[in-house]
């Protein structure tokens, strides 16, 4: 196992080098960090002479070195259109984007776990038919498309929802700020986690639903029936404990899934969160903060992808010889 | 061995009218109705110049004066707009045959790309085997942990930020089609590279390679064949992810223009509208857009059901 955990955790840090790689190349070829500076009025002997003062004459690894170097401290450079550090800026936007996927999961979970329960133990019963027809329409229907009609609906001609923004919220533990506290905030956070939950509901849905009917079928499962078990104790104790393992790991690499997907519901809603920053950080070319998003939502994935696969070694011991030597 | 000698009078349509696909086929109505919605689409796109009464890319037929106008059914709709204009006066009917059939080029060629990658990385990776095959699906791994939509939110955003937006529009459907055709291999290359290793084992591969047929002819005349099945089944879902992927891209600004406008391009380009009340110009589109989508989507459900025995329909 521990020979697993380093292999997986040096994985894990060529995976973040070859990232910062790719975001340094970005930097070095976006916009000229001089024009930002001083403008266009400044001779070119001047020019020059900043450019050797800042070490932009020097050669890429050099560069990359004291990049590298700096970003260990957590300093990523400073926004250009904010004045602030660009490291700063993406964490205060954080808040907004986590809660966002967090109300979605809630969704997700609250939903998947019944209807794919259901569906797998009535296959047959019409209301299966129907979440599983409403679940291949969900698969076709991109995020963005619903966002828009859940806005139609609710916030155009119901009027009873907003439309944009996070609305009231309420400052906790020095910089986080939450949605969940205020009646306000939670009218602004139901469409965009709706909107959210809405790509990977049929998904979930699916996925709980083969590997429960699996589950059924297997020997234990009978030998339970078999005891005269009651049925609810076989569903939900026996069989969808087993069930949920697969979907576990599957849900962990979701979440950065999800944060791809709350770039296109920020968009819509134009929720005040990393993603929509970064749309507007591309617009204004304000390189810095664009290569902190990079390594900021790398890092992200990166880690959770890390923790599921080590996770999904511990509790699945068939997995874990395989893959430990692999 | 072959069917022709026990069957010389049967032609090759024959054949495939009894084979158990066409057999199922014609059981399945959604499998039926979908498909003919899917030809129905794709036939209309490709003749989209002759059916569209405007050309959608030409700027000198938009005026002004009749932007925004709703279709034809609502009050204040003109004859001459089935389905309304959009902010530009232009003809949506127009815009919408143009635009699917953007979307379908771009969804059909992304998964092309993807298929040649997979295809080719699976092969290598299952047929090598060893430290080739680790490498690559480590490689897969990673390329996979990213998700699709981020990596090509990013890399086109980059791309438009560096070359410029006027640029970036000329290509934009060739770049399109390269991100979601680069981002998404490792579906194909994990499946074929599975099927590779279960078709490996079996003895007609042992019989070629006794018959000293090299392992490039061996992968691409005797295993690939056997392996085409789940290449299929995959390959429509594909589709219907690079059509979505490319809408979600387009919606967000970072693929095709409003000037050559893809279905995603028309939605981005209604939404502004949305508030105003002008509800067709995002509605329409979206319809067309989920619609499609939809059809392969049960076409690729129904395509497993029939080629993969072993997962029963509940």
């Amino acid at each position: 196992m521990f020979a697993y955990l380093v292999k997986r955790v040096f994985q894990a840090a060529v995976v973040m080098f070859v990232i910062s790689l790719i975001s340094f190349s970005i930097q070095d070829n976006l916009g000229d960090p001089l024009r930002e500076l001083v403008g266009q009025s400044v001779s070119e002997e001047v020019r020059e002479q900043l450019r050797d003062e800042l070490g932009l004459n020097d050669s890429f690894l050099v560069q990359y070195g004291r990049f590298a170097k700096k970003a260990m401290r957590g300093d990523l450079g400073t926004s250009y259109f904010f004045k602030e550090p660009a490291l700063e800026v993406i964490l205060k936007k954080l808040p907004a984007t986590l809660e966002l996927v967090l109300g979605a999961t809630f969704i997700i979970i609250g939903l998947s776990v019944p209807l794919g329960v259901f569906t797998a133990i009535r296959p047959h019963s019409i209301f299966s038919r129907v979440i599983m027809g409403f679940s291949i329409i969900g698969i076709s229907v991109p995020v963005f498309l619903t966002a828009i009609l859940m806005i139609f609906v609710f916030s155009v001609e119901m009027r009873i929802l907003p439309s944009y923004g996070r609305g009231d919220v309420v400052h906790v533990f020095g910089y986080w700020s939450t949605n969940f506290l205020t009646w306000d905030g939670w009218k602004h956070i139901l469409l965009p986690s709706a909107a959210l939950a809405s790509i990977m509901l049929p998904l979930f849905i699916r996925l709980i639903r083969s590997e429960m009917m699996e589950t059924l079928q297997s020997e234990y499962v009978r030998f339970a029936w078999a005891k005269g078990l009651r049925p609810r104790r076989i569903w939900f104790v026996h069989a969808l404990k087993n069930t949920l393992l697969p979907v576990i790991t599957v849900g962990g690499v979701q979440i950065g899934t999800m944060v791809a997907y709350t770039i296109l519901t920020e968009t819509v809603f134009q929720w005040p969160g990393m993603g929509f920053m970064f749309l507007e950080a591309v617009n204004r070319v304000d390189t810095p903060l664009i290569v902190a998003y990079l390594i900021v939502v790398g890092f992200i994935f990166v880690v959770t992808n890390t923790i599921v696969d080590l996770i999904y070694g511990l509790v699945n011991p068939t997995v874990k010889l395989a893959r430990m030597g692999a | 061995m072959s069917n022709l000698s026990t069957n010389p009078e049967k032609t090759r349509m024959q054949k495939m009218w009894h084979s158990n696909i066409a057999y199922s086929f014609r059981r399945n109505p959604v499998a039926i109705v979908s498909l003919a919605v899917f030809l129905l689409i794709a036939l209309s796109t490709l003749f989209a110049p002759l059916l569209a009464p405007f050309d959608p890319y030409d700027m000198t037929q938009f005026n002004i004066l009749d932007s925004e106008l709703p279709p034809a059914w609502e009050q204040g709709g003109e004859a001459r707009f089935v389905f309304g204009t959009d902010a530009q006066g232009r003809d949506l009917w127009s815009a919408i045959l143009y635009g699917t059939r953007v979307s379908l080029i771009i969804g059909i060629c992304a998964v092309a790309v993807q298929a040649l990658l997979g295809i080719t990385i699976g092969l290598v990776a299952g047929y090598v085997g060893g430290r080739v095959d680790s490498l690559l699906m480590r490689l897969a791994d990673v390329q996979l942990s990213f998700s699709t939509l981020m990596v090509a939110i990013i890399f086109l955003a980059i791309s438009q930020a560096l070359f410029g937006s006027e640029t970036f529009n000329e290509y934009a459907l060739f770049i399109l089609v390269i991100v979601i055709g680069v981002a998404e291999w490792p579906q194909y290359a994990r499946t074929v590279r599975a099927t590779v290793l279960a078709e490996k084992r079996k003895e007609y591969v042992d019989a070629a390679r006794v018959l000293a047929f090299g392992p490039l002819r061996i992968m691409i005349k005797h295993i690939l064949p056997n392996s085409i099945s789940p290449i299929f089944v995959i390959s429509t879902v594909q589709v219907a992810n690079a059509i979505i992927s490319e809408a979600s891209l387009s919606f967000l600004g970072l693929g095709m223009p409003v000037s050559q406008p893809s279905l995603g391009s028309l939605i981005s380009s209604g939404f502004d509208y949305i508030f105003s009340g002008s509800w067709w110009i995002t509605t329409i589109p979206g319809i067309v857009l989920v619609v499609l989508v939809l059809v392969i989507n049960l076409l690729g459900d129904w395509l497993r059901d029939v080629l993969n025995p072993k997962l029963y329909k509940g």
